[in-house]
């Protein structure tokens, strides 16, 4: 295999099998009518996912050395803190990312 | 123009930063595998999943298996079958934008989508499709401008990635407001945790998601109880 056909294959594979994990349910359910069971799911199940998302984009945070994860924790707080002020998700977002820049960055210490 | 574009367009900006940054990251990394930004382009359109992308990179360096790609594949994305369980109602009568919305199905559109009402008036189904494309265009142009800027510059990004956490954290406290109950929150969190503690990094989002299933249904009578919003 050239490494062009190997390259243009290896992509067909990733979109594909990528494809199919967000199509999965609706192959399932093409009707769109689900049992109760899965009816619970769709409901209850984007604040759990949210909740894990946020974990999972501060999974690499270092609490063994310096500064033992407080930066993130301080991200955490100022875009908390940002959106119960000014209830504006631009400005929380933008805020709690520029401070936390500032933090990782040394703008500040 | 559709008036669903401009409302599409100001529920976007929050995913337009993360997604230009990790984008423009990708394709520098790309760049470093000696490959242009055709590919970058390439790849962000028809496969458009940030980590998929970045772990890509590695198997076009290493010459993994076509095989191996696959099944590792399943495992980096399997969390996405579960986003459709969300999206099923929602998406049932798009239409001809069905298969569209399916491919654009990302962690930051299903967030936006499961969170953000359009306002009274507009179309949902155009809101969605709009919203979807626009978010699909920032991660295809991030990832054309960083292969094509290569290793030709340096940035100072560190930090940006944050936005992401920022977008997931704003849209958590948006979710409170339509349904006040905390118990899910607790959910996520401890199954966080517990993954993190248990398994490593790469694994953890779908090892935290099948044990935040086992116990939303051990929890599910509590938690459906606490639920204001009718079935």
């Amino acid at each position: 295999m050239s490494e062009t056909t190997y390259l243009l294959s290896a992509i067909a594979v990733m979109a594909v099998v990528n494809y199919l994990t967000r199509a999965a349910a609706f192959l399932f359910f093409p009707s769109g009518k689900t049992p109760g069971v899965i009816r619970f799911i769709e409901i209850y199940f984007p604040p759990v996912i949210l909740t894990i998302l946020i974990f999972y984009s501060l999974k690499d945070t270092d609490f063994q050395s310096t500064p033992y994860g407080l930066y993130e924790l301080a991200g955490v707080g100022l875009t908390v803190g940002l959106h119960l002020i000014f209830k504006n998700y631009l400005v929380s977002i933008f805020g709690g990312t520029v401070g936390y820049m500032a933090l990782v960055q040394g703008w500040i210490f | 123009m559709r008036p669903e574009f401009p409302a599409a367009l100001r529920a976007s900006i929050p995913v337009l930063m993360g997604y230009l940054v990790l984008g423009f990251a990708f394709g520098l990394l790309l760049s470093t595998q000696g490959l242009g930004w055709g590919w970058a382009l390439g790849m962000s359109v028809v496969i458009y999943a940030g980590a998929l992308q970045f772990a890509a990179v590695g198997f076009f360096a290493a010459k993994v298996g076509l095989v191996q790609i696959a099944i590792a594949t399943l495992f980096i994305n399997i969390r996405q079958a579960f986003y459709g369980l969300s999206l099923l109602k929602k998406f049932a009568d798009t239409g001809w934008r069905k298969p569209y919305l399916i491919h654009a199905l990302t962690d930051e559109t299903y967030a936006l989508l499961t969170t953000i009402k359009p306002a009274e008036g507009l179309d949902e189904k155009w809101f969605a499709f709009f919203l979807s494309m626009l978010n699909h265009s920032y991660w295809v142009t991030g990832s054309v401008l960083g292969a094509l800027a290569g290793n030709a510059f340096h940035f100072d990004t560190r930090g940006v990635a944050f936005s992401l956490t920022a977008l997931f954290i704003v849209l958590a406290m948006e979710q409170y407001k339509t349904r006040r109950q905390i118990l899910p929150y607790v959910i996520g969190a401890v199954a966080s945790t517990v993954a993190l503690m248990s398994v490593s990094s790469k694994n953890m989002l779908i090892v935290s998601i099948v044990l935040s299933l086992v116990m939303m249904f051990a929890l599910r009578s509590r938690v459906e109880a606490g639920g204001k919003r009718d079935v």
